[in-house]
């Protein structure tokens, strides 16, 4: 169990240092990194003083732990575009787009699971086709789009919700939160359902092919042979078994969710990470991108490790097969 | 005459598809009294496996019955609703699969698949569905039933596996078993064991059992008459000993001669010419008659039905007491 | 080649397609839109890009079914008179080629690395599967993001004829993983089976063997995976064309007309940014049905 972990982690490592030197290159060698960590209005001389401490001529494997190692002190060095230091903007907007994500995470999986059951259970029911013709729908809506929409209706049309910002916050610690207030809530409920549809078609088309697969295993048919009634052959058995796999792969969706919040806060405006990266590719504002890089990758690799784990404890073969191969 | 636990009666089952409706079951008859083991031998795809499904209520789709019954005890089961079905499954109708490896829930564990089954169909509490279920593990001849409880089925071998399966389809003491080749999936060595196993528990049960398998051997060994199945269709039934020393059909004939002897020496094994028909692609009158070595013009026309031949009944003209050919 | 025909029209794929109404309505959909697309210079009313054309007066028509539309402009104009109708044919052949030439891309370069994987093995088998991992656990949008911030950044002035090439190197990118790892499976399947080690034995170059016995074993998923890529790529494109960092005013996709149309949301005119929205979702809603159909209908085990 334990060499397991070791060796996810040292893999998880291994990923992290690639992408540090991919953020590394285009911090280099991809603009200035003289200008990238001093910004736009340094002096000839600060530069030059800058240019002789970095030891921009010192060899490549050296400047290269010089990058990973300020990054791990957060140290990314300035935005191009707006003169201020990347961690100090990375922390402000992480809250945004935290509470962002969480909220569409939590409504994609409530909705999603269960329709995905239905449309496996009562499969060939009206229902479950019109589940099934809405999830093809979602998939081909691109989220900007279902942004859109959703401004339009109840923005403009029915003027019941606001289509932009953050609204009321309260700030705990440095933490600023929007749970606390109703306009808080009132400005995350668009922008939540815009993140969360293409999650939700996801796992609901997700559950539903695993559940059908499972339906039609011998273990399903033993059950029913042996009497078994419906309830605990599906609720029981089936949804177990089909959880398993949907688990881990939604854990691992919850990537495409960070990714999906950057279009969100676009259409919303946002305050978020997501928002910040965009402005950063359109004016090519290095420092800023190499920095989203990552901790986006960080983000991934320890939701990948967590999930590696989860499928530990809720697998009991794993578990045998790693206890056996131990001995 | 006792009443016949199970009757099936002209069985028809057929599988509508896009290419046109297949029969897979024609007019099957046969009856298995109480506590008799009965074989159904035949080679893939002959229906063995179909008759079994559509005994237990669960053809898949789109296979259905279209004509004939299905009488257990006296009542007719084939046409009655799923949840009527499944009251009558596990309790008084049991099953084992082939493949103990994919018919036991990786998830849960055995013991609790066991008291699960166990409490449906009887009014215990955990505690004593818990006993009872360590009782039907050691019946079986796992050792240490108590620690084997709390174990997944991935800890068992094979062997065990089909073990705990019997077990489980003895949970509820149903008077019949339906067998589909419970030792295909097993190591030769092993196989022995588990048939030994279950012709013992069944008998010590009360249960009869439908034992269905393409392993001559095993039906033999364990069953009092054996049903051969050719192409949909029953070919041959009777006692075991006498559909091995006398058999009257031509292709239970050549199935026996097929098996080699151990005090024989050949040189090639013996075999029948031709292979058995598709499904779709059936010949009029019997279905063996391109094959068989005493086929007259009669059996190009005429399906036979099951006649009298001794102390078997064939459905071959030639036991045609009329002489008609 | 008629053989092959004829094989095809008796074969199941397409008695399938004739039963299904929704595939022969996606079909047709999809169709149509390639038309439009690829004949836009015939079909259109008015041209878009021609500047000298363009009428300031006819700024904000509204659609045609209104009170204040015209007939002309059947589904209004934007702000400097362009006719939205026109504008979203050309759109849509934007959108189209982009999403097209990107499946392209990532299928060569995606089968090519799994046959190799697939058949070299060892090291190079194991480092592309490596590369395969790492990168489906990164979402497409925002590889496409960064390849095309790096794009802009490596060459500032020259950007906006580029987009096009960036544009379709970013998507590709982001597709060639699926294809590989399908290919690579097939290839491995293959490759152990004895009578390719009796080509082997007897000459024949692992490129013959992989052409002749791999390509077409995976053909049918690959075929699946490329239609229903073919509605991600346009979204994606679209997705970046909408954050401002795909094709640039000049030659607009429908993402980028969308995203002009969109500061005019608030002010009324829908008009502007909807239809485009609308046809966008056609093409990726028809492609998708498409693709899905065509997996069920080349899935034995369904039928």
């Amino acid at each position: 169990m334990l060499a397991f972990v070791l060796r996810r982690l040292v893999q998880a490592v291994i990923v992290m240092l690639a992408v540090a030197f991919i953020a590394f290159m285009l911090f280099q060698y991809v603009g200035d990194p003289v200008t990238n960590l001093l910004g736009q209005d340094a002096t000839p001389a600060q530069r030059e003083q800058l240019r002789a401490d970095l030891g921009l001529d010192k060899p490549f494997p050296l400047q290269f732990a010089r990058f990973v190692g300020n990054a791990l002190q957060g140290e990314f060095g300035m935005s191009l575009r707006q003169g201020r230091k990347v961690s100090a903007l990375f922390a402000e907007r992480f809250p945004a787009t935290l509470e962002l994500s969480l909220v569409a995470a939590v409504l994609a999986l409530l909705l999603g699971i269960p329709m995905g059951v239905y449309a496996a259970l009562r499969r060939g029911s009206f229902t479950a086709q019109v589940l099934m013709t809405l999830s093809l729908l979602g998939v081909s809506l691109p989220t900007f789009l279902i942004g859109i929409l959703l401004i339009l209706v109840f923005a403009v049309l029915l003027q019941w919700l606001p289509s932009f910002g953050r609204g009321e916050l309260v700030d705990i610690g440095g933490w600023t939160t929007g749970f606390f207030s109703m306009d808080g809530w009132k400005h995350l409920v668009l922008p939540a359902i815009t993140l969360a549809v293409f999650q939700l078609t996801l796992i609901m088309r997700l559950v539903r092919a695993e559940m059908l697969e499972v339906l039609r295993t011998d273990f399903i048919r033993f059950a029913r042979a042996r009497g078994l009634p419906d309830r605990v052959v599906y609720f029981g058995h089936a949804l177990k078994n089909t959880l398993v796999p949907v688990i881990t792969i939604t854990g691992l969706q919850l990537g495409s969710l960070i990714a999906f919040s950057i279009i969100t806060e676009q259409v919303f405006q946002w305050p978020g990470m997501g928002l910040l990266f965009i402005q950063a590719v359109t004016f090519a504002d290095i420092p800023v991108m190499a920095a989203y890089l990552c901790v986006i990758a960080l983000v991934f690799v320890s939701i990948n490790l967590v999930v590696d784990l989860l499928y530990f404890v809720v697998d009991p073969r794993l578990r045998a097969e790693l206890a056996g191969k131990a001995h | 005459m006792t009443q016949a636990l199970l009757e099936v009666k002209n069985l028809r089952v057929e599988f509508p598809s896009r290419h046109g409706t297949v029969l897979a079951l024609d007019d099957i008859s046969f009856s298995i009294q109480p506590g008799e083991i009965l074989g159904v031998v035949g080679e893939s795809g002959a229906g063995k496996s179909l008759t079994g499904a559509a005994i237990i209520g669960l053809l898949d789709p789109p296979g259905r019955v279209a004509a004939g019954e299905i009488r257990f005890e006296g009542r007719r089961i084939d046409n009655l609703s799923y949840e009527e079905m499944r009251k009558l499954r596990g309790r008084h109708i049991g099953a084992i699969f082939q493949d103990p490896l994919t018919s036991l829930n990786p998830l849960y564990t055995v013991g609790r698949q066991l008291t699960e089954t166990i409490r449906t169909h009887l009014p215990l509490s955990a505690a004593q569905a818990r006993e009872r279920a360590i009782a039907l593990l050691q019946e079986t001849g796992i050792s240490a039933a108590a620690q084997r409880f709390d174990q997944y089925p991935h800890q068992f071998s094979g062997g065990m596996r089909q073990r705990v399966v019997i077990a489980l389809a003895l949970a509820a003491n149903p008077k019949l078993i339906v067998a589909d080749e419970p030792t295909t999936a097993l190591d030769v060595s092993v196989q022995a064991q588990i048939i030994s196993l279950l012709k013992r528990l069944c008998k010590e049960h009360g249960a009869a059992v439908m034992l269905i398998t393409h392993d001559m051997g095993v039906i033999a060994e364990t069953c009092d008459r054996v049903a051969v199945m050719y192409a949909g269709r029953v070919a041959e039934i009777g006692p075991v000993q006498a559909m091995i020393h006398a058999p009257a059909h031509p292709y239970t004939v050549g199935l026996m001669g097929a098996i080699p002897a151990m005090n024989e020496d050949r040189e090639s094994l013996l075999q029948i010419d031709g292979a058995m028909p598709r499904l779709n692609a059936i010949p009029s009158g019997c279905a063996f008659n391109p094959r068989c070595p005493h086929v007259m013009p009669r059996c190009r026309n005429e399906r036979p039905e099951l006649l009298g031949a001794g102390p078997t009944r064939a459905a071959c003209w030639l036991h045609d007491a009329s002489g008609a050919t | 080649m008629s053989g092959a025909l004829t094989r095809f029209l008796d074969g199941d794929v397409w008695h399938c397609f004739k039963r299904s109404p929704l595939a022969m309505a996606s079909a047709l959909v999809a169709f149509i839109c390639v038309f439009c697309a690829a004949f836009a210079g015939l079909v259109a009313p008015h041209n878009p890009t021609d500047l000298a054309s363009l009428e300031l007066a006819d700024a904000l028509v509204p659609p045609a079914w209104l009170p204040e539309g015209q007939a002309k402009y059947l589904l209004g104009t934007d702000a400097q008179g362009r006719d939205i109708l026109s504008a979203l044919m050309y759109g849509t052949r934007i959108s189209l080629l982009v999403g097209m030439a990107s499946v392209l891309v990532s299928m060569v370069v995606g089968v090519g690395l799994g046959l190799v994987a697939g058949f070299v093995g060892g090291r190079t088998d194991a480092f592309i599967m490596r590369v395969c991992d790492v990168m489906l656990s990164f979402p497409a949008i925002l590889v496409a993001l960064l390849v095309d911030g790096v794009g802009r950044a490596l060459f500032p002035t020259a950007h906006d004829t580029l987009a096009f090439v960036v544009l379709i190197v970013a998507i590709s990118l982001t597709g060639w993983v699926q294809y590989a790892r399908t290919v690579r499976g097939s290839t491995l399947v293959e490759r152990n089976k004895e009578y390719v080690l009796a080509a082997r034995v007897i000459g024949v170059t692992p490129l013959r063997i992989m052409r002749r016995h791999v390509l077409p074993n995976v053909l049918g998923p690959v075929t699946v995976l490329a239609t229903i890529q073919v509605a991600s790529a346009i979204l994606i494109e679209a997705t970046l064309s909408f954050l401002g960092v795909g094709m640039p005013v000049t030659s607009p996709s429908l993402g980028t007309l969308i995203r002009v149309g969109n500061d005019f949301l608030l002010s009324g005119e829908w008009w502007i940014t909807i239809f485009p929205g609308a046809v966008l979702v056609m093409i990726a809603l028809s492609v998708n049905l498409l693709g899905d159909w065509l997996r069920d209908a080349l899935n034995p085990r369904l039928r």
